[in-house]
C-alpha cells in the first residue's frame, strides 16, 4: 500500500521560504501571486493488514516523526 | 472577553499582581492592558525573583561602557573599539521545536548585538542534554545543532566555541544558552531611549504575525499535555530577513538619524516599546494599525503580544522618516512610522482612531513586583555531600578508565557538532573550537578576543556558591591559558522553580557564588539573563549558572593553545602552594570519574581558593606574554590524566608524552591523583632553554612549578598506570559522539 | 585592473574576499549590488559564498535571476574572467555559465573544515601560480557541495581538463575516504570551456593569511592578478 503524505505549516506560521519564492516570483513579474506556501512531500511504501491499521500506523507515523504538530499540519492520501 | 480569575490565571499573574494592578490603574485593566501587564511582569522581563539578588553582582568596572539594563553590555578594547556581547537562554523553544527554537535563539541573541549598533563577530552556545541513553536525546542533539548551524552560518556570524553536556537531569527539559559577541566604534554606540518628545517610532524588519502569543487566547489549546501547557508556542526563525535586517542597521548605524533603537525580542512590541519610554522617562503612542502584519483580523492584543522575529523599533529623529525608509526599503524589508515619542509618561495605544489601551510605563516597570521568595537548604543536601571514599571500588586497568572518560558525553570531541557550524566565516577566526578558549582578531589591530562559555553543574549542585564561583574561575583560567586577559562576562542563569524554597537557596548560593568571584577576579557582570521554571513532573534541573566570558589579546601573536607542539617540550604542573584542597580525595567529589565510572553524582564539590586562583592566572598570564610558554591547558573534567591526555591530541599531529607523578603522588589513592578534579591547576609546557626562566617567574607569585614530564613518543605514558598510544586516544575521543548519536536509537 | 565583488542579499563572504583582494593582495576593489545593471571597468567578478536569497527553494536557484546577473553573463562572454565561490559557484550553475549541479552533501550537513585538495591542472589562469606538487589545505563551508554532473558532462570536464581542484588525503590521492560531500570523481571547482569563468566550493579567501593556519588560498589570487597583469 502506499500512503502519499503532505506537510505543511499550519497557518499563521512564518514561512520564510514561501515568501523568497513569492519575492523573487513577483520580480519577475508574475505579480497575479499573493501567497507562495512550501511544504513537504513524503510517499510513504508500507504493508499493512487493513485500511485501518494502515491510517492508525501512518497517523503515529505523522504525529510522531514526519510532522511537528507545534508548527506543522500533515494531511494523508491513500492509494 | 470578560477578565475572571480564570483568565488572569491564564495570563501568569496571582491574584495580589492583580489587585496591585487595578490599584496602579485607578480602574479595571482592559484585555489589551492585562496582556501588556502580564508580559511585563512575568519572570522573563520583570525578573521578579532573581532581581534582588542579581543586584549582589558587581557591574562595574575601568572598561565597561555598558553594564546590565541594555540589550548587551559593552567592553572597552581600546584602539577606539569595543565588544559588545550576552548570553540568552532559549530552552523550552528548542525542546518544542528543537531546529526553530535553537535557530530563533541564535537571531534573538544577535539583534541583541546589533541594536547597540556593533556588527556581530562571534556566537558560542552551551547546551545541555538529557542522558546519552535517553529515548529523545539524539533526535534533540541533531535538531538543535542543525537549528544554530542553520541561522547562524546564514547570518555570516562564525560560531566559534561553546559546551556540550549529558546528564539525565536534562531528559525532560535541555538547555540552549546561545552568547553573541559584536564589534562597535567606541563613538557609534547606539541604545534604547525613546528620547525627543514629537519623534517617530518606526517598526523595521518582517511584519508581524501571530506567532508565540501568550495567555488567554492561544494557550492551551495547542499543548494538550500538563507540562508543557505553560510553554509558548514557537516561532519560526528568518535568517534570511535577519542577515537584511542586520546590514540595513548597519546601514542607518552609519547616520545621524536614529535617536534610540531595541529589538523586538520576548515580548515583542510590548516591552521594546516599554523599555525604550521607561529609559528615557517619555511616553509614546502608538497606531496600532500601521503595524506591518502578516494575518489579517489580528487584534490589537495580537499586534502588542506578537513575538514575530527580525523585527526592530527604532526612535528617529523628526523629519529624517522619509530617509530611514528608503534605507529599509533598498534591503526589501518592511518599515512604517506608527507612533510618537509623546509627554506624560503613558503608553497609549491608538487602534480606529480609539485608544485602545492607556497605562502608565512606571507601573509596568518600576512597579513590577519583586520577591523576596522563601529559601532553604534541601534536606537531601547532606547525603549529597557525603562520600566515603573507601567505598569507592579502586580499579585496576587504569588505561581502560582513561579511555572510558575519553568518550564520555562531558569529555568526548564536539567536533561533529561545531563542524555543522561554519566556525570560520569573516575570516577572523585565529583559534578554532578545541581548546580551552576560541579567539579572533580584531582586523586594523594587532589584538584579539577569546571567548568562553562554562558552568559544570554537578559541581552546583553539590554546592551552588562553589559551584557558581567555579564556572567564572574557570571560565576566566580558560581564557588565561589561551594568553587573554580576563574583561567581562555574562550569566545564563537556568535554575528549576523559584516557588521552591530549595531551588531559591540554589539562585541566592550561585549568584553569591559568583559575585565572590567576580569581586575578586575583579571580572564585572555587564549582562545576562535568568531562566526558572526548568523542571519536567517535579524534577528540577541541576542549578546551571552559565558563565560566558570575553577576554583580550593585546597581541595576536601572544595566543596561546593547549596541544603540545611537538616533541621535547618540558611540561610543568602550575598550582597554590598548598592546593586547595589539601585532602586530594576532595577532588572527587563530583568528578566526571565519580559519574561514570561508579554512577556517583556526589561528594563534596572541589574546593576554590578565589585569592590563590587569582595569583595563579596572573601569573601563567605573565610567564604567557613573557613569551617563555608554548602550550597551556587548565585541569579541569576528568582530571590531570583527561587534561594531559587532551594536551597530546593536537588537531592535526597528535603525541605522546612521557609523565610521572610522583611529586604529587604520595599517600594519594591512583584513581583521585589521575582523574581528581582540584581546582587552580594549569599544566604548561616549555622550551628546555626557558625552565629555568618560568620556574623563577611562577615562584615569584608564591606558587607551585612541578615539572611532570616531557613531550614525545608514540604513547602517552603517566607514571606506572598509564601507556596508550596518542592516536588510539584521539580516535575514540574523536569518534565517541557521533557513534552514539548515529547508533543510538533517536525514537521519540 | 579591478576587481568586482558581487552583493546578493544573503551573501556574506562577500567582505571576506573583500579583505583579502584590498588587504592582502593589495587590489583595488569594488561592492557591485545585485540591482545594478552594468559592470563597466571591470577585470575580474567575483561571486562570493553565502546564502542568497536564504539559499530558500534551492541554492543560487533566486540569485540568478537578479538583475545583476544579466551583466555577469555578458560580462563572461565577453572573455570577462569570474570566479564563483561556493554559494557563487551554486549561482553559476544554475545560470547555465558551468555545467553540473551542487547537490546537498552526502552525509546531509552541513561541514566547516579545512580540507585536503590537489589541483589538477596547473596550467589555467587561475591555477598558474600554484607550483609545487602534492595537496594544498583550504577549508569548505557547505551544506549543498555535492558537485553532480551527468557521465557525458564528467568526461568533457575531465578530458578537456577543466576539473581544477579534486578533494583528496593528505597525501594528495583522490579516494571515497577523503570525499567530504559526494561530489562525483571528488571535482570540487571546474572552470568553462573558454576558461575564463571558474567555479569552486572551497573557499580560498579563508586560506590567504598565515594566522589563519593555511595560505594555500593564496595561488588562487595571484594566478588570476598574474593573468591580469600579462594582458
Amino acid at each position: 500500500m502506499k500512503a502519499k503524505v503532505y506537510v505543511t505549516l499550519k497557518e499563521g506560521v512564518l514561512d520564510p521560504q514561501g515568501s523568497a519564492v513569492m519575492g523573487a516570483l513577483k520580480s519577475m513579474r508574475f505579480s497575479e501571486v499573493s501567497d507562495v506556501r512550501i511544504g513537504k512531500f513524503m510517499e510513504i511504501e508500507l504493508d499493512a493488514d487493513s485500511k485501518e491499521a494502515e491510517e492508525r500506523r501512518v497517523k503515529d507515523m505523522c504525529e510522531k516523526l514526519l510532522a511537528n504538530t507545534v508548527i506543522e499540519n500533515y494531511r494523508v492520501e491513500f492509494e | 472577553m470578560k477578565i475572571d480569575d480564570e483568565v488572569i490565571k491564564e495570563h501568569g499573574l496571582s491574584p495580589d499582581e492583580y489587585s496591585r494592578i487595578v490599584e496602579l490603574m485607578g480602574r479595571d485593566p482592559n484585555m489589551v492592558e492585562l496582556g501588556i501587564f502580564s508580559v511585563m511582569w512575568s519572570e522573563h522581563c520583570s525578573y521578579k525573583s532573581s532581581r534582588m539578588h542579581l543586584k549582589n553582582l558587581p557591574t562595574t568596572g575601568e572598561a565597561v561602557l555598558q553594564g546590565p539594563g541594555e540589550n548587551a553590555g559593552i567592553v572597552d578594547i581600546g584602539d577606539g573599539l569595543a565588544a559588545v556581547f550576552k548570553m540568552e537562554s532559549h530552552n523550552h523553544p528548542s525542546y518544542i521545536e528543537p531546529y526553530q527554537g535553537a535557530a530563533t535563539g541564535v537571531g534573538g541573541i544577535m539583534r541583541d548585538i546589533f541594536t547597540m549598533g556593533a556588527r556581530p563577530v562571534a556566537s558560542l552556545n552551551s547546551l545541555r542534554f538529557g542522558s546519552f541513553y535517553h529515548e529523545k536525546t539524539a533526535y534533540l542533539v541533531e535538531g538543535v545543532t542543525a537549528g544554530i548551524a542553520g541561522y547562524g552560518n546564514c547570518m555570516g556570524v562564525p560560531t566559534i566555541g561553546g559546551e556540550v553536556y549529558f546528564n539525565d537531569c536534562y531528559n525532560g527539559n535541555n538547555l540552549v544558552n546561545v552568547m553573541n559577541v559584536g564589534l562597535v566604534k567606541t563613538d557609534r554606540i547606539f541604545k534604547g531611549y525613546a528620547s525627543g518628545i514629537g519623534n517617530p517610532v518606526m517598526y523595521v524588519g518582517s511584519k508581524t504575525g501571530r506567532d508565540g502569543i501568550h495567555g488567554a487566547t492561544m494557550a492551551s489549546d495547542v499543548f494538550g499535555e500538563g507540562g508543557e501547557e505553560r510553554r509558548p508556542t514557537v516561532q519560526v526563525g528568518d535568517p534570511f530577513a535577519e542577515k537584511l535586517l542586520l546590514e540595513a542597521c548597519l546601514e542607518l548605524f552609519k547616520t545621524d538619524y536614529v535617536v534610540g533603537i531595541q529589538d523586538m525580542g520576548a515580548a515583542g512590541l510590548t516591552s521594546s516599546s516599554v523599555e525604550m519610554a521607561d529609559r528615557a522617562g517619555t511616553g509614546l503612542e502608538i497606531d496600532i494599525d500601521k503595524i506591518p502584519r502578516r494575518e489579517e483580523g489580528m487584534t490589537a492584543y495580537e499586534c502588542m503580544l506578537s513575538e514575530s522575529q527580525e523585527r526592530m523599533l527604532v526612535v528617529a529623529r523628526a523629519g529624517v522618516e522619509d530617509k530611514v525608509v528608503e534605507i529599509f526599503e533598498k534591503w526589501d524589508l518592511d518599515v512604517a512610522v506608527i507612533g510618537r515619542v509623546v509627554e506624560g509618561g503613558s503608553l497609549t495605544l491608538i487602534e480606529g482612531g480609539e485608544v485602545v489601551a492607556e497605562m502608565p510605563v512606571s507601573a509596568l516597570t518600576e512597579e513590577a513586583p519583586v520577591y523576596d521568595r522563601p529559601s532553604k537548604r534541601p534536606e537531601a543536601q547532606d547525603s549529597l555531600l557525603s562520600l566515603d571514599i573507601s567505598n569507592i571500588m579502586k580499579l585496576s586497568d587504569y588505561n581502560q578508565v582513561l579511555m572510558w572518560l575519553l568518550s564520555s558525553g562531558e569529555i568526548a570531541s564536539k567536533e561533529w557538532i561545531y563542524r555543522q557550524y561554519d566556525h570560520m566565516v569573516r575570516t577572523d577566526t585565529t583559534v578554532l573550537p578545541g581548546s580551552d578558549a576560541s579567539v579572533i582578531r580584531v582586523k586594523g589591530t594587532d589584538k584579539g578576543l577569546a571567548m568562553t562559555v562554562d558552568c559544570n553543574s554537578v559541581y552546583c549542585l553539590l554546592d551552588p556558591r562553589t559551584g557558581g564561583a567555579i564556572a567564572v574561575a574557570e571560565a576566566a583560567r580558560n581564557l588565561t591559558v589561551s594568553g587573554a586577559r580576563p574583561l567581562a562576562l555574562t550569566d545564563c542563569l537556568n535554575f528549576g522553580n523559584p516557588e521552591k524554597p530549595e531551588v531559591m537557596w540554589q539562585i541566592k548560593e550561585a549568584i553569591a557564588g559568583i559575585a565572590d568571584a567576580c569581586n575578586t577576579l575583579e571580572i564585572p557582570v555587564i549582562g545576562g539573563n535568568v531562566s526558572l521554571y526548568n523542571e519536567t513532573s517535579g524534577h528540577s534541573i541541576h542549578p546551571t549558572p552559565t558563565i560566558g566570558m570575553v577576554g583580550l589579546i593585546d597581541d595576536i601573536k601572544e595566543t596561546t593553545t593547549q596541544w603540545f607542539p611537538g616533541p621535547s617540550k618540558f611540561i610543568y604542573l602550575i598550582t597554590p602552594t598548598p592546593t586547595p584542597d589539601e585532602e586530594p580525595e576532595h577532588g572527587l567529589g563530583g568528578s566526571v570519574y565519580l559519574r561514570v565510572v561508579h554512577g556517583l553524582e556526589k561528594g563534596p564539590a572541589p574546593r576554590l581558593n578565589l585569592a590563590d586562583e587569582k595569583i595563579l592566572q596572573k601569573a601563567v598570564l605573565k610567564a604567557i606574554k613573557a613569551g617563555i610558554i608554548v602550550s597551556a591547558h587548565d585541569v579541569s573534567e576528568g582530571g590531570i590524566a583527561v587534561a594531559i591526555a587532551e594536551c597530546c591530541m593536537h588537531p592535526e599531529n597528535p603525541i605522546g608524552a612521557f609523565i610521572k607523578l610522583d611529586a604529587i603522588s604520595e599517600g594519594v589513592r591512583p584513581d583521585t591523583l589521575l582523574f581528581g578534579e582540584t581546582q587552580s591547576r594549569i599544566i604548561v609546557s616549555v622550551e628546555g632553554d626557558d625552565e629555568e626562566a618560568l620556574k623563577e617567574l611562577i615562584t615569584s607569585f608564591g606558587l607551585r612549578c612541578e615539572k611532570i614530564g616531557v613531550s614525545g613518543g608514540a604513547n602517552l605514558k603517566i607514571g606506572k598506570y598509564i601507556d596508550i598510544p596518542a592516536e588510539m586516544m584521539k580516535k575514540t575521543w574523536s569518534g565517541a559522539l557521533e557513534s552514539f548519536l548515529t547508533s543510538g536509537s533517536p525514537t521519540f | 585592473m579591478k576587481f568586482g565583488i558581487i552583493v546578493f542579499p544573503g551573501s556574506n563572504c562577500d567582505h571576506d574576499c573583500y579583505h583579502v583582494l584590498k588587504h592582502v593582495f593589495n587590489q583595488p576593489v569594488e561592492y557591485v549590488w545585485h540591482k545594478s545593471e552594468k559592470l563597466d571597468g571591470f577585470d575580474c567578478i567575483v561571486l562570493p559564498g553565502g546564502f542568497s536569497y536564504g539559499d530558500y527553494l534551492r541554492t543560487g536557484a533566486i540569485a540568478r535571476f537578479s538583475p545583476v546577473m544579466d551583466a555577469v553573463v555578458k560580462f563572461a562572454e565577453a572573455g570577462g574572467i569570474v570566479i564563483g565561490i561556493c554559494n557563487g559557484f551554486q549561482v553559476l550553475t544554475e545560470v547555465g555559465l558551468l555545467p553540473g549541479v551542487l547537490m546537498r552533501n552526502r552525509g546531509l550537513k552541513f561541514i566547516c573544515e579545512t580540507v585536503p585538495l590537489i589541483v589538477d591542472n596547473r596550467e589555467t589562469r587561475f591555477t598558474s601560480s600554484y607550483a609545487s606538487e602534492g595537496a594544498v589545505r583550504i577549508p569548505i563551508a557547505h551544506a549543498d557541495g555535492s558537485y553532480y554532473a551527468n557521465a557525458e558532462t564528467v568526461k568533457e570536464l575531465e578530458e578537456g581538463s577543466r576539473v581544477l581542484f579534486r578533494y583528496s588525503t593528505p597525501e594528495g590521492e583522490v579516494t571515497e575516504e577523503a570525499n567530504p560531500n559526494g561530489s562525483v570523481n571528488g571535482i570540487a571547482g571546474i572552470i568553462n570551456s573558454e576558461g575564463n569563468v571558474m567555479g569552486m566550493m572551497p573557499h580560498p579567501e579563508r586560506a590567504c593569511e598565515p594566522e589563519l593556519g593555511s595560505v594555500d588560498g593564496c595561488g588562487l589570487f595571484e594566478s588570476v592578478i598574474n593573468s591580469l597583469v600579462k594582458k
